[in-house]
């Protein structure tokens, strides 16, 4: 028969050479960067002797500050693996006119939209949002870590394999071609039989359990941790926005895992939930995966508001505008979320009464939308304004954010929508809402706590530089697109005939060249910072004059966050006490009650990841082995009991009295 | 160590604390700080939003179910499939598990180790008899050609039957390891609240139960 052998199938499943992309010259030589910078860190790490810190200090960390720094890392590293995506597709879309086919064939070039999409959402824009709330969120109600501080590490590692996956589709196989969100019929096994959709579907699931947890995670440490007097309505606004937005991600994400479920059913176990026979109804799943898809939104941008919240107070050297207002604001917009998913496909059809009601839901969500930013105006209004590189990206949102929010209610209208549906007008607005939004707010939320988390501040003009070249630049990719979309060009499209849209997306390629040197800028920037440390140094702990209680320990904050548990009066705690006289106390220090780190995590999380890997090529036995080994490994970290350990009191001592010489030197 | 602390205490108070000082020159040191802080254990809280998100998870799986459960396919119906006196059956043992599982937990409040593990294993039998009556009705359906790719209402009834089944399979596992760390560690805090979190997963199967056998069984018989 020349068919491989039964146990060779059970073993390797379809994974053969031919998986390998030898015949591609771009995947080559991105694989032959790789492995070189790969190879490049590896011989660092052991030159310098660094394996044994990196396993300690970061991998097995539970220090929720940790944490948070490695989510950073993770969405900068992923950053720019689905920003080189979007400069494939921009100077593909420049050239491809005409008689030119430009240099990608659609089969190259629709993994590229998919994973596009698919890298920015999940493993930039979700890492860096988990990584500000992990990071700031405990600082900020005066706990010393999270609720569970293993699962947080947990979490993290689940995130980084969920991704880990989505790279090896580079070089191992093939990525999904069927957009980010992968709608079936074509993500079914009839219209989609390679692995790419499998790599989706795994990828997803992984990063998506650690996602859930981080969520549980986040609400329970916000419930239940805070420093006393903290009620919920003295919560700090960006810890409001993490409860909300970790509240919609453990009421949306199930919904993800069993629309992804039902998907991998249907395309491994042969049943029919979403194909076109015996009854299966493709449509559920565009329901199903914008119920999740939706929300997911709001677990976004909801934590940026937050940032920005906090930035607009600080660098106006005021309290807040409407406080309360903004609470109401976000809880009113978390309970929204859930009722405007239909609006991403009006054209379904389901009638003008199912339309017009979620066209209405979604053009209410603008009211209290509207009232933060009116409410951020009005901080600003006779603040004492300091242009520090945060304030900047705040003020960069605002005008940028406003005018994506605003093409949005121009799609909320059914009619409308009609003619705009999968144009490049939707595409403007939701990067305009998403970059304008998201990716300015982790910007401002990077360069306002990059000094607590380090120690030093970031070089501002640096700063500015990769502020202006990513707002420029934004607008002149971007704006091209609104009118092409408003001259009816559709999105995903791998050639043009009319040549007269060319100069269109010439100018959206140059512009995706400002962002470019935007991003190149941060990077700078971040060497640079790191050169000039001595001189951008905190010794504060409060660089910036801030208002909530992160400010108030040092910078980086000591292992255990607080000698001592502040007591809380105000919403603006740190403020409050700086205003009554705080003093910092300098004895009675006492033995404090830590989490101990494990490596548990990792060692989970790498083996769901080989359970996938080998899902994704039918490898059916080292599947079964990989995840009994990963159960035996979940009951063997539950047989440890010893999970925690005393900080004691010389120590903490030994670390304040540091703290206080510096203070002494400097302040 | 004191006489360094009195050295530098002088210089100490921040550069902030002139501003505004409201109580002239003493500070009430008790209004910032609390000398002992202990946050209130988290795991119930948290065990239960992990509760809700599995909630919704079966939430998806019956709203599949009722999108697709009378879409036959000129295949078999639920009425024609149904074999419910062994449904009822099946609900019995798992109702009646969570029953002893209740006994287990009063056991376990008196300090009783012995009596709180043959209350478990009770529960695991019980479990085991409605996970072999269940495997038992998949494996005569699929016997009959009405297996999950017969038609659409197959896959969703053998997912989401398929999907509590496979909970109770975890739940078992989770039972057995908790029984063994019953036996080495006893009663310790630790694994009274691991009993207590299993105790509200298990109820928790049963209540998603109740919404199988009334949603899909009951009402899957009718015309």
């Amino acid at each position: 028969m020349g068919e491989p052998s039964n146990l060779q199938t059970l073993l390797l499943g379809r994974l053969g050479w031919d998986a390998i992309p030898i015949h591609e010259p771009i995947l080559v030589g991105t694989f032959v960067a790789v492995a070189l910078g790969g190879l490049a860190v590896l011989a660092a790490l052991t030159r310098f002797r660094l394996w044994g810190p990196l396993w300690r200090d970061w991998v097995t960390s539970i220090d929720h500050k940790r944490i948070g720094i490695m989510y950073m890392v993770f969405g900068v590293v992923m950053l720019l693996r689905g920003f080189s995506d979007a400069v494939l597709m921009r100077a593909q879309q420049a050239v491809s006119f005409g008689s030119s086919h430009g240099f990608l064939p659609p089969h190259h070039y629709d993994q590229i939209f998919t994973a596009h999409g698919m890298i920015m959402i999940f493993f930039v824009a979700m890492p860096f949002v988990v990584g500000l709330m992990n990071f700031v969120v405990p600082l900020q109600i005066g706990a010393r870590d999270v609720a569970f501080p293993w699962l947080n590490n947990f979490s993290f590692w689940m995130t980084v394999f969920g991704g880990v996956l989505v790279m090896i589709s580079l070089f191992v196989g093939e990525f999904a071609r069927t957009g980010w969100l992968a709608y079936p019929p074509l993500s079914g096994i009839e219209f989609s039989p390679d692995v790419g959709v499998d790599y989706y579907i795994w990828s997803l699931q992984i990063a998506g359990v650690g996602t859930l947890l981080s969520g549980v995670n986040l609400i329970t440490t916000i419930v239940k941790m805070r420093a006393p007097g903290m009620t919920l309505m003295k919560m700090p606004v960006f810890t409001w926005t993490a409860l909300c937005s970790n509240i919609l991600i453990v009421a949306s994400f199930p919904v993800l895992t069993a629309a992804l479920a039902l998907l991998s059913l249907d395309r491994y176990a042969g049943t029919h939930f979403f194909t076109n026979e015996l009854g299966g109804n493709a449509m559920m799943y565009v329901n199903l995966i914008w119920i999740w898809g939706h929300p997911e939104v709001y677990i976004l941008v909801l934590p940026v508001f937050g940032v920005f919240s906090e930035v607009v107070a600080t660098f106006c050297g005021k309290k807040l505008f409407g406080y309360s207002s903004m609470v109401y604001a976000t809880v009113v917009i978390t309970i929204l979320s859930y009722l405007v998913w239909l609006h991403h496909f009006f054209t379904m059809g389901s009638g003008a009464s199912v339309n017009s009601f979620f066209g209405i839901t979604t053009m209410i969500i603008s009211i209290p939308t509207g009232a933060k930013i009116f409410n951020w105006l009005f901080t600003m209004y006779r603040g004492r304004i300091r242009f520090e590189v945060p304030m900047l990206w705040t003020v960069g949102f605002m005008v940028t954010f406003v005018i994506g929010g605003m093409t949005g209610v121009m799609l909320a209208v059914p009619p409308a929508d009609f003619v705009l549906h999968n144009s490049l007008f939707l595409i403007a607005h939701f990067h305009n809402v998403i970059i304008g939004g998201v990716v300015f707010g982790c910007m401002a939320g990077i360069n306002y706590w990059f000094p607590k988390a380090f120690g030093y501040r970031l070089d501002p003009v640096w700063g500015k530089r990769s502020f202006w070249f990513w707002l420029v630049g934004f607008w002149v990719a971007f704006t091209p697109l609104y009118v092409l979309g408003l001259m009816g060009v559709t999105r995903r499209l791998n050639h043009f005939d009319d040549p007269s849209l060319q100069i269109w997306f010439q100018v959206a390629a140059a512009g995706a060249v400002l962002i470019a040197l935007g991003i190149g800028c941060f990077l700078v920037q971040l060497v640079v910072s790191w050169q000039k440390r001595e001189e951008l140094r905190d010794h504060t702990g409060d660089p910036w004059g801030g208002r909530t209680l992160e400010w108030s320990t040092a910078s980086p904050p000591p292992d255990y966050n607080f000698a001592f548990t502040p007591m809380v009066h105000d919403s603006d705690a740190w403020a409050d006490m700086k205003r009554h006289g705080y003093v910092r106390p300098l004895e009675g220090f006492v033995p404090i009650h830590m989490p101990r780190n494990t490596g548990a995590g990792f060692v989970i999380a790498a083996l769901s990841a080989a359970c996938g890997f080998a899902l994704i090529w039918h490898m059916w036995i080292p599947a079964a082995l990989a995840f009994v080994a990963m159960l035996t490994a979940i009951i063997v970290h539950t047989f440890n009991y010893d999970r925690d350990y005393h900080i004691p009191a010389e120590d903490v001592i030994r670390t304040e009295d540091q703290r206080t010489r510096m203070l002494a030197q400097h302040v | 160590m004191s006489d360094s602390i009195a050295s530098t205490a002088g210089q100490l108070p921040l550069a902030t604390a002139a501003a505004g000082h409201p109580s002239g020159g003493s500070v009430d040191r008790t209004r910032f700080h609390v000398l002992h802080h202990h946050p209130e254990n988290g795991t119930l809280l948290g065990f239960w939003l992990y509760l809700m998100s599995d909630c919704l998870l079966f939430a998806c799986l019956f709203a599949a179910y009722a999108v697709l459960g009378r879409n036959y396919a000129a295949g078999p119906t639920g009425a024609q499939l149904f074999n419910l006196p062994v449904v009822a059956l099946n609900t019995t043992f798992l109702l009646l598990s969570s029953i002893t599982y209740g006994f287990a937990m009063l056991e376990s409040q008196r300090k009783r180790v012995g009596a709180t593990l043959v209350w478990l294993a009770v529960t695991a039998l019980f479990g085991a008899g409605f996970l072999t009556l269940e495997l038992g009705e998949f494996a005569e359906l699929i016997e009959k050609g009405a297996g999950p790719q017969r038609s659409a209402f197959l896959s969703s009834f053998f997912t989401l039957v398929g999907t509590h089944g496979l909970h109770v399979t975890f739940g078992m596992v989770w039972l057995f390891t908790l029984m063994v760390q019953l036996a080495r560690h006893g009663l310790t805090a630790a694994n009274r609240r691991r009993l207590m979190c299993l105790s509200m997963f298990w109820h928790f199967l049963d209540v998603v139960w109740i919404g199988v056998f009334t949603f899909v069984y009951l009402m899957g018989v009718l015309p």
